[in-house]
C-alpha cells in the first residue's frame, strides 16, 4: 500500500481536498441532524472516514460514466456532482430531495448525474450495475461503469452471478470493493474464506486489480484511471481499496465503539491528513491559508444545505400514489 | 403456573433459550445473531452461553442461511435460522419455497425438515421501500411450509416452542413494532400454543374482526372506540397463516353476521382477500354486508414519514371501515 507518485496538479488536489471535507462535514452534520431528529427514521448509514474512495474513484471517470452504490451512497452522490442541498432534502424526506423525499438517505440517484442509485439489498445493485455496462457494449460506447462494493456484500450470491457474467460477456464495469474491514458487526475474518477479496477475480477469470491504500486519494485515482482504460479495451477488473468508516455501521450501531484502537490506528492515515500531507510537501506551509479557505466555503455549503432542507416542501398525498408505474 | 410480564423480545428470547437448553440439536444462524446479540436482540448473551457452535454468525448471505437450513434439518438437526429482516427473505425464497416447503412432498415423506425461519417484519419506521414489507401472505401461499406471526409476547413465546418442536418447516415472523411491548408470560417451559390454533382475543357479537400481527393491536383499539359507541367488536387472532384455522371466525361470524379484516400488507391477493373469500363460500346464508378490508395501500412505501402514514392502516381506519357496514 505504498503511496504512489504524485503527478496531479495543484488545482487536482485542491479539487479532491474540497470534495472529501465536504463529504466529511456533510456526514457529521447528518449525523447531528438525525440526533435532532430533524433526519427521521432507523437508517443512516455514514461515509467519514472512506471519502477518499470515493472521491478518487469517482473523480477518474469521465462525465459520461456510470456510478452505482450501496446504501451508503450521500458521499458517493455528493462526489458524482450532485448538489449537496438536494442530498439533505432528500434526507429530511422532502419533496425536493433527489427521490422526492421517498428513498431516504440509502436511496440518492440522480439520473442527469448519472449515479444510478444507492441500494439497500446487499448486493442487489451488482446485476444492476452490470446491466447498465450492457448498454455500453451494445452500443459501442465510451463508457464505464463503476460499481463500489461492501466487503460484506461481497459473499452473497449477487456478487458471484454478476462478477461472472461481467467477466463472460467482456461487460465494461469496475467492480471497487471497499473493504471497511466490517460489514455490520462481522469482520472480513469471519466472514470470508479468502480475505483478500481482491484475488476472487482469478476464480472468475478477470483482472486482478490488487489491494490499494482506499485513505490515500491519489493512489484510489491513479489506480481507477487505468482501471477505466483496462476495463474499456478489455472486460471487468476487480479492486480492493483498504478503508474504515469512522461511525459505526448505522446509527443503530452500539458495538463499534469497542474498536476505539483499531479506530485510532485508521485515523492516522485520515483521508484529509494524508492530502494535506500530500499539499504540504509539495507547496509547502503556506497552502494551509487556501485550505482554511476551502474549509469555510464548505462549511457555508453545508449550512446552505441545511436551510434548503429544513425549508423545503414534505410531499403529499399525490406524491404517495405517484410512479408506481410509468403513467 | 406463575406468569411474568415481558416484551415480546424477551419472551422469543426465552423460548428459544429454553429449546436450546432441552434439545441440543436446536441451534441458531444468521447474521449478527452472535458478537452483535442479534439485530433485534433476541439471541442475546446467547454466545457467551452456548458457544460458536450452537451460535453461528453467518456471511450475508441468505441463500445460504436458509438452504443450509434445510440440509441441515433434512440431517437430523433442528436449526432455527435467522434472516434479518423479512425483506431479505426474497433473496432466500428459493430455497424455502422450492426445497423446504417440497422436500418432504416430492421424496414422498423419506425427508423431514424440521427448520424455523425467524425474521422482523413490518413498517412504519421510515424504512422505505425495499425495507418495510409484510409478506407473510406470499409465503403462505405454498404448501409444505407452515407461516405464523404472534401479535403479543405471550403468544411468541408458545408459538416459537410450537415451531421449534414441530417437524415441518415453519417461517416465523415477528413485528418489529411489538418487540418491546409486555404481556404476561407463563413461565412454564413447556407452554406451547399448537401450530394453526386462532385466538379469540376480544368478546363481541355486533362485528368480526379478523387479523394477525399487528393487525390485532389496531382491532383491539378500534373495538375499545367503537364500544363508546354501543358496538361491541369480536377480535380473532388468527396466529397462523398457514396452516389457517378458519373456526373462531366461522363461529364468530355466524354471530355477527358482519367482517372487517384488518391486515398489515398490501391488499392484493392479500390475508384478508382468503378470509373474504372463505367466509363468503362458507358463511354466505350468514352475510349481512359485504366483507371489509382494511390493508395499507397499494403502494410501495415512501421514506417521507407524514405520507408512510397514509399509506399504513390504523385503528381509525378499522373503525370507518365497521361502520361503513353497520
Ligand atoms: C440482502 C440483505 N441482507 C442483509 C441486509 C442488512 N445489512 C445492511 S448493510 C449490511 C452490512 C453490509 O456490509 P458491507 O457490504 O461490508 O458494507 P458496509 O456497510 O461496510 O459499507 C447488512 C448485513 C441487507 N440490507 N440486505
Ligand atoms: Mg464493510
Amino acid at each position: 500500500m505504498e503511496s504512489q507518485s504524485i503527478t496531479v496538479e495543484r488545482e487536482q488536489l485542491l479539487e479532491w481536498y474540497r470534495q472529501i471535507v465536504l463529504i466529511r462535514l456533510f456526514e457529521e452534520r447528518s449525523l447531528e441532524l438525525y440526533h435532532e431528529k430533524k433526519i427521521g427514521g432507523v437508517y443512516l448509514h455514514l461515509y467519514n472516514g472512506q471519502e477518499a474512495t470515493g472521491v478518487g474513484a469517482v473523480s477518474a471517470l469521465q462525465p459520461q460514466d456510470h456510478v452505482i452504490t450501496a446504501y451508503r451512497d450521500h458521499g458517493i452522490a455528493i462526489a458524482k456532482g450532485v448538489d449537496p442541498k438536494y442530498v439533505m432534502a432528500e434526507m429530511f424526506g422532502k419533496k425536493t430531495g433527489t427521490s422526492g423525499g421517498k428513498g431516504g438517505s440509502m436511496h440518492i440517484a440522480s439520473a442527469e448525474h448519472r449515479m444510478w442509485g444507492g441500494y439497500a439489498i446487499v448486493g442487489g445493485h451488482l446485476p444492476i450495475a452490470a446491466g447498465i455496462a450492457i448498454k455500453a457494449r451494445y452500443l459501442h460506447l465510451d463508457e464505464v461503469t463503476l460499481c463500489f462494493v461492501g466487503d460484506g456484500a461481497s459473499n452473497n450470491g449477487y456478487f458471484h452471478e454478476a462478477l461472472n457474467l461481467s467477466a463472460v460477456w467482456n461487460l465494461p464495469v469496475i467492480w471497487l470493493i471497499e473493504n471497511n474491514m466490517y460489514g455490520m458487526g462481522t469482520a472480513v475474518e469471519r466472514a470470508s474464506g479468502q480475505v483478500e477479496l481482491h484475488k476472487r477475480a482469478v476464480g472468475y477469470g478477470m483482472e486482478d486489480g490488487g489491494r490499494i491504500d482506499g485513505m490515500d486519494v491519489t493512489v484510489v485515482n491513479d489506480t481507477v484511471k487505468h482501471a477505466r482504460d483496462f476495463v474499456i479495451k478489455n472486460g471487468p477488473i476487480l479492486i480492493e481499496s483498504m478503508t474504515y468508516r469512522y461511525e459505526g455501521h448505522g446509527v443503530s450501531d452500539k458495538i463499534f465503539k469497542e474498536r476505539a484502537q483499531e479506530m485510532a490506528k485508521w485515523r492516522d492515515r485520515d483521508p484529509i491528513e494524508v492530502l494535506t500531507g500530500h499539499l504540504e510537501q509539495m507547496f509547502g506551509e503556506d497552502i494551509q491559508a487556501e485550505l482554511q479557505r476551502i474549509r469555510l466555503n464548505v462549511e457555508h455549503e453545508v449550512h446552505e444545505a441545511v436551510e434548503y432542507a429544513e425549508q423545503s416542501p414534505a410531499p403529499t398525498y399525490e406524491d404517495l400514489l405517484r410512479n408506481v408505474y410509468v403513467e | 403456573m406463575a406468569e411474568r410480564n415481558m416484551s415480546m423480545r424477551d419472551a422469543l428470547r426465552i423460548a428459544l433459550h429454553e429449546e436450546m437448553e432441552r434439545d441440543d440439536t436446536v441451534f441458531v444462524m444468521g447474521e449478527e445473531v452472535a458478537y452483535w446479540h442479534g439485530t433485534h436482540k433476541v439471541t442475546r448473551e446467547f454466545i457467551n452461553e452456548y458457544g460458536e457452535s450452537r451460535v453461528k454468525d453467518t456471511p450475508i448471505s441468505e441463500m445460504a442461511i436458509a438452504g443450509a437450513a434445510v440440509g441441515a434439518a433434512m440431517a437430523g438437526l433442528r436449526p432455527v435460522a435467522e434472516i434479518m429482516t423479512i425483506n431479505f427473505a426474497f433473496l432466500a425464497f428459493d430455497a424455502i419455497i422450492n426445497h423446504a416447503a417440497k422436500i418432504r412432498y416430492m421424496f414422498d415423506g423419506q425427508f423431514k425438515v424440521p427448520m424455523v425461519v425467524r425474521s422482523a417484519t413490518g413498517w412504519g419506521m421510515q424504512a422505505t421501500a425495499s425495507h418495510s414489507q409484510t409478506p407473510e401472505p406470499i409465503f403462505a401461499h405454498f404448501p409444505g411450509v407452515y407461516v405464523g406471526c404472534p401479535s403479543n409476547a405471550r403468544d411468541a413465546k408458545g408459538m416459537l416452542k410450537a415451531a421449534i418442536r414441530d417437524d415441518n418447516p415453519v417461517l416465523f415472523t415477528e413485528v418489529i413494532a411489538l418487540y418491546p411491548k409486555p404481556s404476561p408470560v407463563p413461565d412454564d417451559p413447556d407452554f406451547i400454543i399448537p401450530i394453526g390454533k386462532s385466538d379469540l382475543k376480544r368478546e363481541g357479537d355486533h362485528v368480526t374482526l379478523v387479523a394477525y400481527g399487528r393487525g390485532v393491536e389496531w382491532a383491539l383499539q378500534a373495538a375499545d372506540q367503537l364500544e363508546k359507541d354501543g358496538v361491541r367488536a369480536e377480535v380473532v387472532d388468527m396466529r397462523w397463516l398457514r396452516p389457517l384455522d378458519m373456526s373462531l371466525v366461522f363461529e364468530s361470524f355466524k354471530k355477527t353476521n358482519r367482517c372487517v379484516v384488518v391486515e398489515e400488507s398490501l391488499p392484493h391477493f392479500s390475508f384478508g382477500s382468503e378470509i373474504a373469500a372463505q367466509i363468503q363460500e362458507q358463511m354466505f346464508d350468514y352475510m349481512d354486508a359485504p366483507i371489509k378490508r382494511v390493508s395499507a395501500l397499494d403502494v410501495p412505501l415512501p421514506f417521507a414519514h407524514d405520507i408512510e402514514l397514509m399509506a399504513l392502516p390504523n385503528a381509525q381506519k378499522v373503525v370507518d371501515a365497521v361502520k361503513e357496514i353497520l
